[in-house]
C-alpha cells in the first residue's frame, strides 16, 4: 500500500517523542548551564603545571627542559629558563606560556614530559572577552597544586605519585649506595696504604 | 589463489611485452620491504596499460598517486686513492662529489580488485625540477588518478601531459609556487595573530601599513 | 547561491528590431527552427556555503532548465597543507593532526597512520592493543554511518528527525571514546606500537551495553526510513554508478560495494586481526543512492557482529610494544604504504623516511577526495535536488578532501 512506509515511520517518531520524556535510553542530553555532566576520569582540555608543596613557585615540578615546547604540534608553548645572578641556568622556568587559542588539547606535552610536571586540566569554561591576552595562560595561571590534580584525575594522580615516590626512593638508595661504595673504597684504600708504603 | 608474481618476474615479462622500455627495481631497506618499479617516462602509459591488461596481474585499481620531491643533494666523500706523485706511488686523499636527486617523482600504488592482489608500486621521474617537469598522465588508463594528479600538479609542479583537466585543485588559481616542494619558503605577508612567540609577531609587523603599525 | 543568467527571459511584447550582436543582452526572442523558444544554459555555483555541501565545498553546475549538463567540484577552502605540517613535526606529533582529517572518524585515522609507521619501523603491537583497535574502528564505523544516514535524510528534506536520532546513538559511542581517550572527537588515542592507555575499569561492560542496545536503534531506523516512499522515490535509480566505472575511478568503501564490487580491505588485506572475526560484506545491486544508504545500514549490523566477538575475546596484557619509543623515534630510511578500510573507504598513509626524526614524505590517501572523482558522472542528467542527494551519499568530509 502506498504510504505504508510513511505511516510506519510516523509511528516510530511518535514512539520516540513519548519516549523522550520517560525512557532513559532516549534521554542523553542535559540542560547545560544548570546541569553538568561529571567529567570523566580521563577527560582532558588544556594543560596545567603541577606544583608539589604549598609554594607554587619553588614547588613547580617543571625544570624548563623545553621538551614539550619542541614536541608541541601547534607550537603553542613558550618557555624561558630562569637564570641566577651569575647567569647560570637554574632548573626552573622563568616564563611558561601556553596560548590556549592555539592549543589543540592533544596531550602530547603530557606524554613526553619526563618529570610528570605538566598534566591535562578538565576545566572548559574559559571564555574571555580579550581574544589575545586573555587566552594566553601564563605561569601563575597555569600552576595548580597536586591536590587539585588528585581531585580531577584521582586514579592517574595516585599512579604518578607512587611512581615519583618510587623514583625518589631509588635515587636516594643510589646515592646511599654510592656513598657506601665510596666509604668502603676509601677504607680499602686506607687499608691498602701501609702495604704499599 | 596463486601467489602474486615477484617484481623480478614482472620486470622480465614487462621488458618482453613493451619493447624498448627501461625498468629498474628500486630497493627498500625498511622492514616492510615494499619495493617498486622505476619506469622510464616515455613508456609510462604503455607500461600502465599492460599492467592493467595482463591476465596474471589485472591491476585494475589505482589506489594512491603521490609526488615526492628529491632536490639535488651533493654528498662529499673522502676516499683514498693510490696515485703517482713525483714518480712515487702514494696514497692520496681525494674528495669525491656524488650528486643524487634533482628530480620530481610520481609514485603509483596499484592493486587488483579482480584478483585481490597487490600492491605493485610504479614510479616515474622527471628530468629535472624546473624545465623538464613533465610526465605522461595515467588518467586515461585509471580515472582515479584524475584528482590526485591534479593535486600533484598543484603541490609539486609536475605537469602531466595528457591529463584532461589539469588545473590547480587545493590552492587558488593565481597562486604561483608549489608548496610541497622541499625548498618552498612560506610567504610572510599574510596576517599573523599574536602568539607568545615574538619572532612571529615581528614577522607580521613588517607588513603592517605605517599608520597601523604599533 | 550565486546565479549567472546568461540571457534574461524575453518579456512578451518586446520591441522587435533591436540589434543583438554581442550575445550578452538581447531583446530578440531566439527561436529554433520549429518555433520553440530556445533557452540558454544557466551556470549555478552551489556553495561554498550551502547547507547540503557538508562543509565549504562548491559545485559549479551548468543547468539546462532543471537538468544538470555539467558539474565540476571545487574545493580547497579548508586546505592547510596537512602533509607539509606533518613533514615538519616528529612522527608522534602528527597523530593529533590525523584526528583532524576526517573529524568524524579520528580513531580510524589514528589507526591508519599508526599502522603505516609500524610497518615502516617494524613494530608489533601487542594482542590486546589489536583488539582495542578493532573495537575502536568498528565503533567509529557505527558513529560515522549513523551520522551519514542522518545527513543524507536531512539533505533530502527529512529535517532533523533521522539526524537527531542518529546523533543520539552517536552520543553514546562518543561517551565511550571520552571515557577511554579523554576526548570525544579528537581522540588522539592510538600510537605506533599499540595504544596510549589501557581500557579503564568497567569500560568493556559499558561498551557491551551500547552494542546490545544498538540493534534496537537500527531496527527503528529501518522502520523510519527504509520503507519510506518519499525516500525511495528520491533515491532509487538516482546517481547510478556502474561497477566498471567505480573500479576504474578508484572508488572505495560502501560506495564501491553498493555498485556490487566485492572489495573490503578488512577481508583482502586482513590487517590487524580482522582474520579472526566472522562477518560478511554486504553488496549492493544497482549502485544508486538507495543502495548506498542500505549498504551502510547493513554494514552497521556486521560491525555489531565484529564488536560482540571482539568484546568477548579481548585478552589481558600490555597495550604498547616495549620497543616503541615516543621521543627520538627515528625509523630506518625507506618507504611504506599501508591502508585500512575506513568508514568512508580506503584510507592509506604513504611515508618516506630518510632516517630523521620527521618523515621525509607524508601522504594521506583520502577516500573522500577520490570518491568525488565520479560526482559529475553520477549527477549528469539529474536535477539539482538530486545532486544534493548524490553528494550526500558519497559521504565526504571536507577536512579530509582539502587536508
Amino acid at each position: 500500500m502506498l504510504g505504508e512506509g510513511i505511516i510506519k515511520g510516523m509511528a516510530e517518531t511518535a514512539r520516540n517523542f513519548i519516549g523522550s520524556y520517560s525512557d532513559p535510553e532516549r534521554l542523553v542530553t542535559v540542560q547545560y548551564p544548570e546541569e553538568h555532566i561529571p567529567a570523566k576520569q580521563n577527560a582532558r582540555n588544556f594543560p596545567f603545571l603541577v606544583f608539589d608543596v604549598e609554594d607554587p613557585v619553588a614547588g613547580l615540578r617543571c625544570v624548563a627542559c623545553k621538551i614539550c615546547e619542541k614536541e608541541c604540534p601547534p607550537q603553542c608553548i613558550y618557555i624561558v629558563m630562569d637564570r641566577d645572578d651569575k647567569g647560570k641556568p637554574c632548573k626552573h622556568p622563568k616564563v611558561f606560556d601556553i596560548d590556549v587559542s592555539v592549543c589543540m588539547s592533544c596531550q602530547i606535552c603530557v606524554e613526553v614530559c619526563p618529570f610528570d610536571a605538566i598534566k591535562m586540566d578538565t576545566e572548559f569554561e574559559l571564555s574571555e572577552t580579550n581574544r589575545y591576552g586573555g587566552l594566553l595562560l601564563t605561569k601563575d595561571r597555569l600552576s595548580k597544586s597536586n591536590e587539585y590534580y588528585h581531585k580531577i584525575h584521582s586514579v592517574e594522580a595516585a599512579e604518578v605519585d607512587a611512581r615519583l615516590a618510587d623514583e625518589k626512593a631509588k635515587a636516594e638508595e643510589k646515592v646511599k649506595a654510592k656513598l657506601a661504595a665510596a666509604a668502603t673504597a676509601k677504607a680499602a684504600a686506607q687499608a691498602a696504604k701501609p702495604v704499599a708504603g | 589463489m596463486m601467489p602474486m608474481q615477484t617484481l623480478e618476474e614482472i620486470k622480465k615479462r614487462l621488458e618482453s611485452a613493451v619493447p624498448g622500455v627501461c625498468v629498474e627495481i628500486v630497493s627498500n631497506d625498511s622492514p616492510c620491504q615494499q619495493r617498486s618499479l622505476l619506469v622510464d617516462r616515455d613508456h609510462g602509459p604503455q607500461v600502465a596499460a599492460w599492467l592493467r591488461r595482463d591476465d596474471a596481474l589485472r591491476l585494475d585499481y589505482l589506489s594512491n598517486v603521490t609526488g615526492v620531491d628529491w632536490p639535488e643533494v651533493v654528498t662529499k666523500q673522502k676516499i683514498k686513492v693510490k696515485r703517482k706523485v713525483d714518480g712515487v706511488e702514494k696514497e692520496v686523499e681525494e674528495v669525491v662529489q656524488t650528486r643524487s636527486g634533482g628530480y620530481l617523482e610520481a609514485v603509483y600504488h596499484l592493486y587488483s580488485m579482480e584478483l585481490k592482489q597487490g600492491a605493485v608500486v610504479i614510479r616515474m621521474r622527471t628530468g629535472d625540477r624546473d624545465q623538464q617537469n613533465k610526465l605522461p598522465s595515467l588518467t586515461p588508463i585509471w580515472r582515479s588518478a584524475e584528482l590526485q594528479e591534479r593535486e600533484i600538479y598543484d603541490l609539486f609542479g609536475i605537469v602531466f601531459e595528457g591529463h584532461p583537466d589539469l588545473r590547480r585543485i587545493l590552492m587558488w588559481d593565481g597562486f604561483e609556487a608549489h608548496p610541497m616542494r622541499r625548498d618552498y619558503v612560506e610567504p610572510d605577508d599574510y596576517e599573523y595573530e599574536p602568539t607568545p612567540h615574538d619572532s612571529v609577531l615581528a614577522k607580521a609587523k613588517a607588513h603592517y601599513p605605517p599608520e597601523v603599525a604599533p | 547561491m550565486k546565479t549567472t543568467v546568461v540571457e534574461p527571459p524575453v518579456p512578451s511584447g518586446a520591441p522587435v528590431g533591436l540589434p543583438a550582436g554581442d550575445g550578452r543582452f538581447s531583446l530578440l526572442p531566439k527561436t529554433s527552427f520549429d518555433g520553440r523558444v530556445e533557452t540558454e544554459l544557466l551556470e549555478v555555483a552551489m556553495g561554498p556555503h550551502h547547507p547540503s555541501t557538508h562543509g565549504v565545498f562548491r559545485m559549479d553546475v551548468v543547468l539546462d532548465g532543471e537538468t544538470i549538463v555539467k558539474l565540476k567540484p571545487v574545493f580547497g577552502y579548508l586546505h592547510r597543507n596537512h602533509e607539509k605540517i606533518a613533514e615538519n613535526v616528529s612522527y608522534l606529533a602528527s597523530i593529533p593532526y590525523t584526528d583532524r582529517l576526517d573529524y568524524l572518524c579520528s580513531m580510524t585515522n589514528n589507526w591508519a597512520y599508526a599502522l603505516s609507521v609500524e610497518k615502516l619501523a617494524g613494530l608489533e603491537p601487542p594482542e590486546r592493543a589489536e583488539y582495542i583497535r578493532v573495537i575502536m574502528a568498528e565503533l567509529t564505523r557505527l558513529a560515522n554511518h549513523v551520522c551519514l544516514i542522518g545527513f543524507l535524510a536531512q539533505d533530502m528534506g527529512a529535517l532533523g528527525t533521522p539526524l537527531m536520532y542518529g546523533f543520539r546513538e552517536r552520543e553514546k559511542i562518543l561517551d565511550l571514546f571520552e571515557a577511554l581517550s579523554g576526548s570525544r572527537m579528537m581522540c588522539n588515542y592510538m600510537r605506533f606500537g599499540g595504544c596510549r592507555l589501557d581500557l579503564p575499569p568497567g569500560w568493556v561492560r559499558e561498551a557491551r551495553v551500547v552494542v546490545d542496545n544498538f540493534p534496537k536503534f537500527l531496527e527503528e531506523f529501518d522502520n523510519l526510513l527504509s520503507g519510506n516512499e518519499i525516500l525511495m522515490a528520491r533515491t532509487q535509480g538516482v546517481g547510478v554508478l556502474t561497477a566498471e566505472l567505480a573500479v576504474n575511478a578508484g572508488i572505495t568503501g560502501p560506495m564501491l560495494r553498493a555498485s556490487g564490487v566485492n572489495y573490503d580491505i578488512r577481508k583482502v588485506d586482513r590487517y590487524g586481526i580482522y582474520d579472526r572475526f566472522e562477518f560478511r560484506v554486504p553488496l549492493g545491486d544497482h549502485g544508486d543512492v538507495y543502495d548506498r544508504y542500505m549498504i551502510r545500514l547493513l554494514e552497521m549490523w556486521e560491525s555489531l557482529k565484529i564488536l560482540r566477538q571482539a568484546l568477548d575475546d579481548i585478552p589481558e596484557g600490555p597495550v604498547m610494544d616495549p620497543n616503541a619509543k615516543i621521543r627520538n623515534f627515528k625509523p630506518k630510511p625507506g618507504e611504506c604504504y599501508e591502508r585500512i578500510e575506513g568508514p568512508k573507504g580506503e584510507l592509506g598513509f604513504y611515508l618516506v623516511s630518510d632516517g630523521g626524526a620527521n618523515p621525509y614524505r607524508y601522504r594521506v590517501r583520502p577516500p573522500s577526495l577520490v570518491n568525488l572523482t565520479v560526482l559529475e558522472d553520477m549527477c549528469l542528467g539529474h536535477n539539482v535536488a538530486d545532486a544534493v542527494a548524490i553528494l550526500g551519499s558519497v559521504d565526504i568530509v571536507l577536512g579530509e578532501v582539502d587536508r
